[in-house]
């Protein structure tokens, strides 16, 4: 049997018997059977001595050649090998996906929280500032700078915490009005603030009334505010708050500290305007208090209304999450239960 | 205030339906309640004649009567009113018939005798019980003789018209009437309108030798009575009651009628004295004295106030002005003579009086904001000549006269250039003038100027902006433009403050607690729990509403555990809370407290849900200080935080408390509350904390700033120890950070045990040290020298023993 065929015959039942080996041990015996240096090939490559000097190179590439062969195939099989104890093990550490994840611990902002930080941003984004005042504040800023003297019957809209005579518990977030005119200095541009905040009323807690709830108090004054400004401004509010398809519609009222003085209703978002039980057939649902601020308000606050003027406006954030969300009662707000709390998730 | 849609459309010609004249209404002049037809929902309700009625034999009060209900043959109807008679006309619901409420009339038998129907009284078709008149309360209503069997009752008794209920505004006082109401709607339709103009025939003598007047004017600025003899006191015709009981009225007799009539059609209140019930000619117009007291119509007794005004003869107090009459001057079945009152009083000793004495009345209401100065004598000559018309009386010639200050109209100047720049209108003078002069305003113009002249009725109208606010409503809010205020720009940027407060709720969140809003008023016991500022007074409401929110907050604790009370009470035994919210402190002698700003957590049962993989780990201490580590790294304030053992709390566990010290300065605590208050509270074991958020936000910051991550490795070692039972992991943290070394990165503690294993009054501690060189491989040997000699201060100061 010459060189040659010994070789071929040694790749021949080489590749065999690695195609049928059966583990990595297999394979490691078979290599080192075959490859070793006590293996057939180093054997044959030995009896390369005895050839003919032109032989010697065919014979020695053919060998070499073999080696290859016989190695790309162990190393192929090797990694069937393992691939195939893998796949075994992963296909034993399979999972029902569907089994719930792990709890974690995960807490939420409260509702009016989201609605008041909602607001914040929209104005922020539009130069306002947000400020926020005392919630026990002197009669004075509450209601005499609010062009509320005493005896004055709108008075008796707000039914009113008092401490003393003279302090009380803030009715409404408007006092912020009065404190910041006294204080702002129109050469430096003009005053656009909201001011959030908790007020109270002398209302006992039924599921329409609470004594204690949120406001947010806007204010624009400057050289050239229009009641069409004031318009367009809670026109994106409602936008904001509710979606661009709701529409905004004014209605007289009467507030001691603005004149002209409106009420704002929006498109009722139960029925979108065709008119249903929520808005009472209306299509409307009043949403807002607004108005030209009322020119005793700039005087007391010593800013000259012949000047200056603007438009004020506040918003409950309590209604707007009753109305956006269909809460039916708004002792829920202050009640805190966790399940109720942990119903408003989505973000952003 | 009820409007009548019909009452209107006497007046102005109004091709519009009652709805859509309210929707009108109320986004032109003032907010609307309801409009309401009463027939609406009703059916097959008629007129029926009265042929029989005889005792049921079965039973003591019904009655079996014949009734005529327009059929060929009567009908058989088994009634209960004691008030039903033979020859009445009476309301009968027929079978088939709806009635208030929704309620469905059935044919029936009535112990065992058929009944084809029902005879109703006026609430059991819809009317409110306080407008029936006082003779048919109890029974049915008998309706005019003239009534035609079988027609239906409605038109009869008013009940097709519709009633538009204005919910009129404090400033608009104008728009309690019939003819305010026209006159804004003729602005609102630009349509012409006129109003009646009374015309009174007088006779008999004249009224100054029967009646003199004596007014304090500054109480009364317009005061008039006139007198009418003769009167023939007798129930109201038909459509006058109607008028009344739409209105929310109730009918009395003609006499009181008409001035509740005219009250509704002139806005102007009026009184009927019963002129032979004055002691003498003397009537005065004052304050009331000391001592004085008063019994009102509705039969309560009043003690008089000195700044209550009273109309009174020679003797006593006979009404309280502008509020309610007399009892002793009522009108009464015996009344022949008649004093009528017309008068303007001050509204600010009204609108006490009212309060004062609970007697909020239609008259009360409209003299509060102020009546039609102008119209005090016509809405009396208007009444003087009903009771000529209806009631038979003689009006006695002249009007008594006490006090008459006519106000002066307010002159308004306006320009058009302002109008404009205020609504951001292109209005025209022409628009401007034209509106004005609809709202009977008088108007001259000069080039951009306008001089406005306002009517007296309109006594909210003082200043330009009150124009604008008529022009802006009449024009139409809705045809304003819309826009956005131009001008210099402004930054918007919340204050750090504010994003302190922004980021301490996304921290909290964070870590797992929901954000609470609890009330701020709270009991007197609570508001004194939990308290950081020990000598802080309480702040009580002068008035409250209840003793549960009776006073101000001075701890934040409190409100969080009434919110676990009320989870836990609805069987919710997990609860992670935290509120941010201001804590009232007020010292002594002083009325008004300081704000601070606070931030507080609460957990009870397990923070994270035990679940299939994860078993169930109630809270406790640690788990409450993991969360306040982390917020308060999160706020990096500069300075280390401490935490020192407080046993002194009477609401907190007291080994289970925690002062949290910044840089040495406490700005709250956390801790186990007192199993004894988790009890009285009914709630399980509860971990708190309370921080002066105000604190946190004073407190210098450390900004955040790169450390470079070094490529060389570290090196740790382990160390367990023994030590005495009060040595704190501090004191072992301390001195392994002051002798660790220069290399020491980093003390981890990685285990605590006091079990069997470790001798009585010891415990053992385990700490990984973590050891590096940021610019060089650290080499082992200094690493275990810096180790020896930590490990031999800890023997030595702390009487380690190394394990």
């Amino acid at each position: 049997m010459s060189l040659k065929d010994r070789l071929t015959e040694l790749r021949q039942k080489g590749l065999t018997d690695i195609q049928q080996s059966g583990d990595l041990k297999d394979v490691n015996q078979i290599r080192v059977s075959l490859l070793g240096k006590k293996g057939p090939i180093t054997e044959v490559l030995r009896g390369m001595r005895d050839l003919d000097a032109s032989e010697r190179p065919k014979v020695g590439a053919f060998a070499n050649e073999v080696r290859d062969d016989l190695t790309n195939a162990l190393t192929k099989r090797r990694e069937e090998l393992e691939n195939a104890v893998l796949n075994a093990r992963l296909a034993k550490e399979a999972l029902d996906v569907t089994l719930p994840g792990t709890p974690v611990a995960k807490g939420e902002p409260h509702v009016i929280q989201q609605i008041i930080d909602q607001i914040e941003d929209l104005f922020l984004g539009m130069g306002y500032q947000v400020l926020s005042g005392p919630e026990v504040e002197e009669d004075k800023y509450n209601f005499e700078m609010m062009n509320l003297p005493k005896n004055h019957p709108a008075r008796d809209m707000q039914d009113t915490f008092y401490i003393t005579k003279e302090i009380l518990m803030r009715t409404q977030t408007s006092p912020m009005q009065a404190r910041t005119l006294e204080k702002h200095d129109f050469s430096q541009g003009p005053l656009k603030m909201i001011s959030p905040g908790v007020v109270y009323r002398r209302d006992t807690d039924d599921p329409t009334h609470s004594h204690q709830f949120h406001q947010v108090e806007g204010l624009v004054i400057d050289k050239h505010i229009t009641m069409a400004d004031l318009k367009g401004t809670l026109q994106v509010l409602a936008h904001e708050l509710f979606g661009d398809k709701f529409d905004v519609r004014l209605r007289p009222s009467y507030f001691p500290f603005t004149e002209p003085s409106v009420e704002a209703d929006i498109t009722c978002f139960n029925c979108g305007g065709k008119g249903c039980n929520v808005c009472k057939n209306t299509g409307w649902i009043e949403v807002l208090g607004a108005g030209m601020v009322h020119p005793n308000v700039l005087k007391m606050a010593g800013v000259d209304p012949d000047v200056y003027g603007g438009f004020a406006f506040g918003v409950g954030p309590d209604r707007f999450a009753m109305l956006k969300y269909g809460v039916d009662d708004i002792r829920n707000f202050y009640l805190n239960d966790v399940r109720f709390l942990t119903q408003f998730t989505k973000k952003g | 205030m009820k409007i009548s849609y019909n009452w209107i459309k006497e007046y102005l010609d109004l091709d519009v339906s009652a709805v859509d004249l309210a929707e009108k209404i109320e986004r032109t002049s003032v907010e609307v309640d309801s409009v309401v037809k009463p027939s609406d929902g009703l059916k097959k309700i008629v007129v029926g004649h009265v042929l029989s009625v005889k005792a049921h034999p079965d039973s003591d009060h019904l009655h079996i009567c014949e009734i005529d209900v327009g059929d060929d043959e009567p009908s058989q109807i088994v009634c209960g009113a004691p008030n039903i008679a033979e020859g009445q006309n009476v309301i009968v619901a027929l079978p088939g018939s709806r009635i208030a409420d929704n309620v469905k009339i059935k044919r029936s038998k009535m112990r065992g005798v058929e009944s084809d129907g029902m005879v109703c009284a006026l609430q059991e078709i819809g009317f409110p019980e306080e407008v029936v008149p006082k003779a048919y309360v109890d029974g049915i209503y008998v309706l005019p003789a003239d009534a035609q069997p079988g027609s239906p009752v409605f038109d009869i008794l008013g009940m097709n018209d519709s009633l538009i209920d204005l919910d009129v505004t404090p400033n608009r006082g104008d728009m309690l009437s019939l003819n305010g109401t026209l006159r804004d709607l003729a602005a609102i339709y630009d349509r012409p309108v006129t109003l009646d103009t009374p015309h009174v025939t007088e006779a008999g003598e004249a009224i100054d030798s029967q009646l003199s007047l004596h007014v304090d004017d500054s109480l009364s600025p317009q005061y008039r009575m006139r007198l009418v003899r003769d009167i023939k006191l007798a129930p109201s015709p038909m459509w006058l009651q109607v008028h009344l009981w739409n209105a929310g009225l109730r009918p009395i007799n003609n006499v009181v009628d008409i001035t509740n009539y005219i009250m509704l059609k002139y806005g102007q209140p009026l009184h009927a004295f019963d002129y032979d019930k004055f002691s003498g000619q003397d009537v005065y117009v004052r304050t009331a004295k000391a001592g004085e007291t008063l019994t009102t119509l509705d039969e309560n007794d009043h003690e008089l106030d000195p700044t209550d005004i009273v109309i009174a003869d020679s003797q006593a107090p006979i009404a309280l002005a502008g509020v309610m009459g007399g009892l002793s001057t009522a009108i009464s079945d015996q009344t022949v003579t008649v004093a009528i009152e017309a008068a303007v009083f001050e509204h600010d000793h009204i609108r006490k009086a009212a309060q004062r004495h609970h007697l909020h009345t239609d008259a009360s209401q409209r003299f509060e904001r102020g009546v039609n100065q102008a119209g005090v004598q016509d809405a009396l000559d208007a009444a003087a000549q009903m009771l000529n018309d209806l009631a038979a009386g003689t009006v006695q010639t002249g009007t008594a006269v006490g006090s008459n200050h006519q106000p002066e109209a307010a002159v308004i100047p306006l320009t058009l250039t302002h109008v404009n720049a205020v609504l951001g209108t292109d209005l025209t003078m022409d628009q401007v003038s034209h509106i004005l002069e609809t709202l009977g305003f008088t108007v001259k113009v000069a080039g951009d100027d306008l001089t406005v002249t306002v009517p007296i009725r309109r006594n909210d109208i003082h200043i330009p902006a009150d124009l604008l606010e008529e022009i802006a409503r009449i024009y139409g809010y809705d045809n304003l433009p819309v826009t956005l205020p131009t001008g210099r720009m402004t930054q918007g940027r919340l204050t750090p403050a504010q994003r302190l407060m922004r980021a301490t709720r996304k921290s909290l969140e964070g870590l797992g607690l929901n954000q609470a809003i609890s009330y701020a008023l709270t009991t007197e016991d609570k508001a004194q729990m939990f308290l950081t500022h020990p000598d802080s007074q309480l702040t009580k409401l002068a008035w409250p509403m209840s003793v549960d929110h009776a006073v101000l907050r001075m701890n934040m604790v409190t409100g969080l555990l009434d919110d676990i009370a009320y989870n836990t009470a609805r069987k919710v035994k997990d609860v992670a809370l935290y509120e941010q919210g201001r804590v009232f402190y007020r010292q002594e002698g002083q009325d008004r407290p300081a704000e601070e700003e606070h931030i507080a957590g609460a957990i009870t049962g397990q923070l994270v849900p035990a679940a299939w993989n994860q078993p169930a780990q109630d809270v406790d201490f640690y788990q409450l200080k993991g969360i306040v580590a982390a917020y308060l790294q999160d706020m990096a304030v500069k300075g280390d935080v401490t935490y020192e053992p407080n046993t002194e709390m009477p609401e907190m566990h007291p080994g289970r408390t925690a002062d949290i010290l910044i840089h040495g300065h406490k700005i709250g605590f956390m801790g186990q509350v007192h199993p004894t208050i988790a009890k009285r509270f009914k709630i399980g074991a509860t971990y708190v904390f309370d921080l002066n958020l105000q604190a946190i936000i004073d407190m210098p910051k450390q900004e955040n700033q790169y450390d470079v991550i070094s490529r060389y490795p570290a090196i740790t070692r382990d160390i367990a120890m023994l030590v005495a039972d009060d040595v704190t992991n501090e004191q072992v943290v301390a001195l392994i950070e002051r002798r660790g070394g220069a290399y020491l990165q980093s003390v981890k503690l990685f285990d605590v045990y006091d079990g069997v294993k470790v001798p009585k009054g010891k415990k053992s501690l385990a700490y990984t040290l973590t050891y590096q060189d940021k610019h060089a491989t650290l080499v082992d040997d200094a690493v275990t020298q810096a180790f020896e000699k930590v490990t031999k201060r800890l023997q030595d100061e702390l009487d380690a023993e190394i394990r």
